[in-house]
């Protein structure tokens, strides 16, 4: 068990006291890939907030590897090495005069020796596919908008977490930025077996690269279960005010419609296969 | 005469040390009440076109006509820029007040427009945006798709012949987007406000007057959606996203099922039932 | 966590206070703070009190509100307490221990400044929390504005203090998704000594400024689209009106303030 959270609870102490999440129960395994979707505000970046210490619940127990990270003996800095957070627009978090620089803050403040920082520098900007003599001693603010990102992406992957959170990675990039995003994604959660866990508003890319998901609703876990399953329940879905992944949309429409189709492909082409088998066949 | 007339206009930055200006060789006109849209990646200069429509920049070459005003004349600068608003891409960077009333009156304020004509224009900007009875709210207490309508109705508050919005939904959740959407939409429709709406999405062109595909600083593409939406290879090459029922129509046709030229899900799906 | 910063917040209610004319107000408050200067007796101070107590029932403010205002300047009030009884000489010695005492003259000097810090604040406090940030940037720009003959940019300078007003919200919530984040990178803002405390403060505030820049260009190109062009020629929205009962006030005032003063 990864990661696994009991009876949590929390509620900001600010002026409105929101409570932003109930009486969540979640276990996290080695090996998942997990979508976490819901409407703004339905308590998913406070989740994820919860799994690395960011934040500390107001109730409940978060164990990260076994080890309870809520009571005030735990070592954060430890969770945060098995646990790297990549918030949205992370390009915003930029501050170092060179891309070497700035990768390397987080191996640093880890207390690697200065080899191992090298190492593993190189070894991320090849990564996210950043050619390693062209970049490092650019200045972060002289790239690009998606270099940016890669560069902020970078610094969290050098701190080799065992569980990569990931808050709308692909929120403002292109589509070719996104296809990037996507293969990065799949090489780290195939090839170098990260937990992945991603939280997006694009039902597509869920779909696509998800084996669980988590629908969230006003601070509480409604669904939690494989992207099929998730997706296949389309009226609770739309009364939580989320939309399908337009392939879906079209196969269920297409299905209500009388043309007899395969409601469980999320690609393109081979959904696009299904209907013209579907419309040859009467 | 045409509301907006762009002839031949180049642009090139100060500081600029790319290979190509920023703009090349753009024709282009707007007519009074359409809803047009242009669409392009990242780099294709569409941001650029849309500030020489206000004056923000001036054409290296060429000319730009607001109304009948050439943009390159500087004592039309203010005229222009009551004529043609601007929403930008971020919301919270163009909120200047500590209360959304005060910041839809900045623009009327502005103006000299009286203080008891204000009042009017602010709370029928808001109303025709959707936020009425949020006068007194703070931005930072707003989502971002009540960010954008706030920052639309200073706009309207200026009561405008045609807003530019530069990317309005590219920092905005699902919900946001279809907000600022339909809000646009009504001002084009029912108000009859001229619209330019520069996005890379390609759904938000669905109901465009006319769309104008950009790549790489010059004009590709010109025309109403359905001719343009045909195109799938070719935007797929310049980096657009296709809205996902079209290449599906797209793949349809290569196996040669007749499928009429369809913009979304609702038309693919009367089309095939 | 960073929002709780009641001293500048200001609280919409229906009260005489909050209608009074915000040119009125910031100039009542400059005058009462003159004369919290001037004077020298705890009963004194214990009148200053009681006139607070009138204006927060009369503001419909609650009480706990706006003794919240004063909870930032504990630390520093406490200070000067303990500076004062320690150190400050004179008077009765009341206790000491080998080479420390404690005296008279210092327990009622720390206490006469820390009387007199709370009362300032408060003072402040109450102007803040009954008038809305554009009521007192108009305010200060009308007050400022005889200057304008002076080369004073008193239009531009009002206009950047509604601006930074505005933001400081936004501001506040960036810096804290930044701290976040790069502290989702081992990044510690807590421990060590003052010098590497403030190092670790690199991360945050170099990202703050730049996004501040940022959003300062963005901002500037969305005034002038909406033809900000300085102050000349500018309308208002809310003008600021003198009533009856902003004289009234005024003049109840400089009353009070010369009595206490030379009482």
């Amino acid at each position: 068990m990864l990661i696994e959270l009991d009876n949590v609870s929390h509620v900001y102490q600010d002026e409105n006291n929101v409570k932003a999440l109930t009486d969540i129960n979640l276990e996290i395994s080695r090996g998942e890939f997990i979508g976490i979707v819901g409407h703004t505000g339905s308590g998913k970046s406070t989740l994820v907030q919860l799994f690395n210490g960011l934040i500390i619940p107001s109730s409940g127990t978060v164990k990260v590897n076994g080890k309870n990270i809520t009571n005030e003996k735990s070592n954060l800095k430890e969770t945060r090495r098995h646990v790297g957070l990549v918030f949205q627009y992370p390009e915003h978090q930029l501050f170092e005069e060179t891309v070497y620089q700035d990768i390397a803050f987080g191996p640093k403040n880890l207390g690697l020796d200065k080899d191992e920082i090298q190492n593993r520098v190189k070894e991320v900007m090849e990564l996210v596919g950043l050619d390693y003599q062209e970049f490092k001693d650019r200045s972060p603010f002289n790239l690009s908008g998606g270099q940016q990102r890669k560069v902020a992406i970078a610094g969290v992957l050098a701190l080799k977490p065992d569980v990569l959170v990931l808050d709308e990675p692909s929120a403002g990039l292109d589509p070719q930025g996104r296809k990037q995003l996507a293969e990065l994604l799949k090489y780290l959660y195939q090839e170098l077996e990260m937990t992945v866990i991603l939280i997006s508003h694009r039902m597509e890319e869920i779909a696509e690269l998800a084996s669980r998901v988590i629908v969230m609703h006003q601070g509480e876990i409604v669904i939690d279960d494989t992207p099929v399953e998730v997706f296949s329940r389309e009226q609770e879905l739309h009364k939580l005010s989320l939309d399908l992944p337009q392939i879906t949309e079209i196969l269920h429409r297409l299905d209500e419609k009388g043309l007899k189709v395969n409601t469980d492909l999320f690609s393109i082409s081979e959904a696009s296969a299904e209907i013209i088998k579907a419309l040859r066949s009467k | 005469m045409s509301l907006i007339e762009i002839n031949g206009v180049d642009f090139l930055y100060q500081n600029d040390n790319s290979d190509r200006p920023a703009l090349q060789n753009i024709n282009l006109q707007i007519e009074a009440g359409d809803f047009a849209v242009i669409i392009g990646s990242n780099g294709s200069g569409k941001s650029t076109l849309a500030k020489l429509l206000n004056v923000l920049l001036t054409p290296s070459k060429g000319e730009i006509f607001v109304s009948g005003l050439n943009t390159n004349n500087r004592d039309n600068t203010w005229k222009i820029r009551q004529k043609v608003g601007m929403v930008f891409q971020n919301p919270d960077n163009q909120l200047v007040a500590s209360m959304v009333e005060d910041d839809v009156a900045f623009g009327p304020e502005n103006l000299g427009i009286p203080t008891e004509e204000i009042r009017q224009r602010v709370d029928k900007s808001l109303e025709m945006v959707g936020m009425a009875g949020f006068q007194k709210f703070a931005p930072h207490k707003l989502s971002g798709g009540q960010k954008q309508r706030v920052a639309i109705a200073g706009v309207i508050a200026m009561e405008p012949d045609c807003i530019v919005l530069d990317e309005p939904t590219a920092m905005l959740d699902p919900q946001g987007r279809k907000e600022v959407m339909e809000t646009v939409q009504y001002l084009n429709k029912e108000k009859g406000i001229t619209v330019v709406h520069i996005t890379h999405f390609m759904e938000e062109a669905i109901n465009a007057d006319k769309v104008i595909v950009m790549n790489q600083g010059q004009i590709l593409h010109k025309g109403s959606p359905k001719s343009i939406f045909r195109l799938v290879e070719q935007l797929k090459d310049v980096n657009l996203d296709i809205p996902v029922a079209v290449e599906v129509a797209e793949y349809l046709r290569r196996e040669k099922i007749e499928i009429p030229d369809i913009l979304s899900i609702d038309e693919l799906v009367d089309a095939l039932c | 966590m960073l929002k709780d910063i009641t001293i500048g917040q200001y609280i919409a209610r229906d009260s005489i206070i909050h209608a009074l004319d915000a040119r009125i107000k910031i100039i009542i408050t400059t005058i009462l703070i003159i004369a919290l200067f001037t004077i020298d007796t705890f009963s004194g101070f214990g009148f200053f009190s009681a006139f607070i107590l009138v204006v927060v029932l009369l503001s419909k403010i609650s009480i706990k509100k706006v003794l919240k205002g004063l909870k930032p300047i504990l630390i520093l009030v406490l200070f000067t307490l303990f500076i004062h009884i320690f150190l400050t000489k004179g008077g009765q010695v009341l206790w000491s221990w080998k080479f420390i005492s404690i005296e008279s003259e210092g327990v009622y000097t720390g206490f006469f400044m820390v009387s007199r810090i709370f009362i300032l604040i408060l003072f402040t406090s109450l102007l803040t929390l009954t008038t809305s940030p554009l009521q007192l940037t108009d305010g200060i720009e009308y007050i400022l504005s005889p200057l304008k003959r002076f080369g004073v940019p008193a239009s531009e300078l009002s206009m950047m203090m509604t601006i930074a007003l505005r933001f400081i919200p936004t501001l506040l919530e960036e810096a804290d998704k930044i701290m976040k984040a790069q502290q989702a990178r081992g990044a510690d803002f807590e421990s060590g000594n003052l010098i590497q405390r403030a190092k670790s403060l690199i991360p945050l505030l170099v990202p703050l400024f730049i996004s501040a820049f940022r959003r300062a260009d963005d901002l500037a190109l969305a005034m002038e689209s909406r033809c900000y062009r300085g102050g000349e020629g500018r309308t208002r929205l809310h003008e600021l009106e003198f009533r009856y009962y902003d004289f009234i006030a005024l003049i109840i005032i400089v009353i009070l303030a010369v009595a206490v003063s030379f009482y």
